[in-house]
């Protein structure tokens, strides 16, 4: 028989043991992937094209593509996002309206990517006849990373303290001059922060490029918006999906690339926040 | 004027609502002018792809649910028990490290759970189920359990948070131990933001395309049994994205009607899981 105490005691071990298991869960996900990939890791891998042979197989296109669709999909949600956010945040009101678009933006954050993907083959690539283009795929990506980039921005103009607009307007500035002279500037760690964030979720994002019919074989760079490309997510699926341990080699080190990416990105994300938080102290 | 570009820029996102209703809409509807809902809702066999079409869609509804569920057993007493370690025992120090640590597991993109779970955990399970089959539904699901486990543990974590400090003394102060506190009222009292971050989960797990697309297999099957090849809806989705099926077509057409019975049921589990989240005790907003 176990008194109250043991089993309180036996909770705190089982608590502690849960997460360390899931920690060595992500261990073993990491050390597995490593293992796997990185003697295939090389220069001649990161600048090479793809092959039929999986020895001569290379991820300059993907990680090209990459580049290109988070750059063009970044630059026409940022406006957007912080657009959207600037309006609820500063000129907001408690209208019917306002709280219409509070609750949807709430909602898109949740819905399924693939969903995102569907839409995007709707209306970017039939409606508007981009075919299977890095604008299509860059288009589709920001609405999926809309959401996030309005709730973050929102976030980081709510920390500007009251005192900075109250000052701005006290000198007889408009709205408009008090949000863009000194709110924006003082903001900008804080919406860049969020952008990153953004931008690395959809950096990993595959079903939706694969529903607009991104490829998976692409044998060039892209050269412009409007040419056709693949990602490294979709160059991951497509040599993870093929048999043969050598394409499976190639998918681990192309992971090991997209983990890196990722890494930088989310160091970024972190030294932005933490530089902005030790600049105002609380 | 400026404000008015502002405001357009906010309503660009009840647009993007619209927009995803009207494309699914659009083409489900001209596939429901072929095949009956009643038909499509009820019917137990789903071979879009093959000469003699069938459109019953459970199969695949069944593949989602099943993935789900192995998903669930993982995530939610992994998350539950991990939360309640966090904020009822964990001192601050451990504290601090462990949050971040799980983010990342959150942060891990799906295709490459997707590798894990059909190069390392099901090779990994056959060797103890021998009549494992290489694409199958329990692998993906345990892995996708791991990667939902920290959205619900940081929900949980939450909802015992907005629990006031005052209940958990008054049960010390009856003399109850960290763990009676812990189930008997912090537990009871976070109830409804347990339950929005349970729903949450579901509905996350149920659109989770890559892990089950790589390693669930492609063969939709009416059936219970983790062991064997399934697939999903999301599965079923990327499938024909890839395939040479010509635009317009009915088959064509199925990913529309599929998407739209994914979106309608995450949309509900998320409303549901936001009114939830709203009747937290104490919860800030």
């Amino acid at each position: 028989m176990i008194d109250a105490r043991g089993r309180d005691r036996a909770f705190h071990a089982l608590g502690l043991a849960v997460l360390l298991a899931a920690l060595a869960a992500l261990g073993v996900l990491l050390w597995d992937v490593v293992a796997d990939g990185a003697g295939r890791l090389s220069w001649a891998f990161v600048t090479g094209y793809p092959s039929r042979r999986a020895s001569n197989a290379g991820l300059l296109p993907a990680l090209a593509g990459s580049v290109w669709l988070v750059g063009l999909a970044a630059l026409l949600a940022m406006p957007i996002g912080v657009g959207a956010a600037i309006a609820l945040e500063e000129y907001g009101g408690r209208g019917r309206w306002a709280r219409l678009i509070e609750i949807n933006i709430a909602n898109l954050a949740g819905v399924p990517s693939i969903i995102y993907g569907l839409l995007g083959l709707g209306l970017f690539v039939r409606a508007l006849r981009l075919e299977r283009t890095l604008l299509a795929g860059a288009a589709t990506l920001a609405l999926l990373m809309l959401p996030l980039v309005i709730l973050t921005a929102r976030e980081a103009l709510r920390a500007v303290p009251l005192s900075l607009r109250e000052a701005s307007l006290a000198l007889g500035a408009t709205k408009w001059q008090t949000v863009w002279h000194h709110v924006l500037p003082a903001a900008l760690p804080g919406l860049l922060t969020g952008l990153i964030l953004a931008v690395s979720r959809v950096i990993g994002e595959a079903a939706p490029l694969i529903v607009i019919g991104a490829l998976t074989y692409v044998p060039f760079v892209p050269d412009g918006p409007l040419s056709p490309f693949t990602a490294l997510p979709i160059q991951i699926y497509a040599w993870t999906s093929r048999p043969g341990t050598g394409f499976r080699a190639n998918a681990a080190a192309a992971i090991l690339v997209l983990l890196a990416v990722l890494l930088v990105t989310n160091s970024l994300a972190i030294w932005l926040r933490d530089r902005s938080s030790r600049r105002r102290p609380a | 004027m400026i404000e008015r570009a502002l405001w357009a820029c906010a309503a660009l996102s009840v647009l993007v609502t619209v927009g995803i209703v009207g494309v699914l809409a659009w083409d489900a509807a001209a596939f429901f002018r072929d095949v009956s809902p009643v038909a499509f809702l009820t019917g137990r066999t789903w071979t879009p792809l093959f000469r003699t079409q069938s459109f019953g869609v459970l199969p695949i509804v069944a593949g989602t649910v099943l993935v789900m569920a192995i998903a669930m057993l993982v995530a939610v007493p992994a998350g539950l028990v991990s939360a309640l370690y966090l904020s009822e025992y964990a001192p601050p120090r451990v504290r601090r490290m462990a949050k971040p640590a799980l983010e990342v597991l959150a942060g891990v993109p799906t295709v490459v759970y997707g590798y894990f779970a059909l190069l390392f955990v099901t090779p990994w399970l056959r060797t103890w189920i021998p009549g494992l089959a290489g694409f199958n539904a329990l692998g993906p699901g345990l892995v996708m359990g791991l990667m939902i486990l920290p959205l619900v543990s940081s929900l949980c974590d939450d909802a015992f948070s907005a629990v006031p400090q005052g209940l958990r003394e008054g049960a010390f102060a009856l003399g109850a131990t960290r763990l009676q506190a812990a189930t008997g009222v912090v537990l009871p009292a976070a109830m409804s933001g347990v339950s929005a971050a349970v729903i949450l989960a579901i509905s996350r797990a149920i659109g989770e395309t890559m892990i089950v697309a790589i390693a669930a297999g492609q063969q939709p099957r009416f059936t219970a049994n983790p062991l064997v090849p399934i697939e999903t809806m999301t599965a079923y989705i990327v499938q024909v994205s890839l395939g040479d099926v010509p635009t317009g077509t009915r088959e064509y057409r199925t990913i529309f009607a599929v998407g739209m019975l994914l979106f309608g049921a995450t949309l509900a589990l998320n409303l549901c899981s936001d009114w939830l989240r709203r009747r937290m005790a104490g919860a800030p907003r």
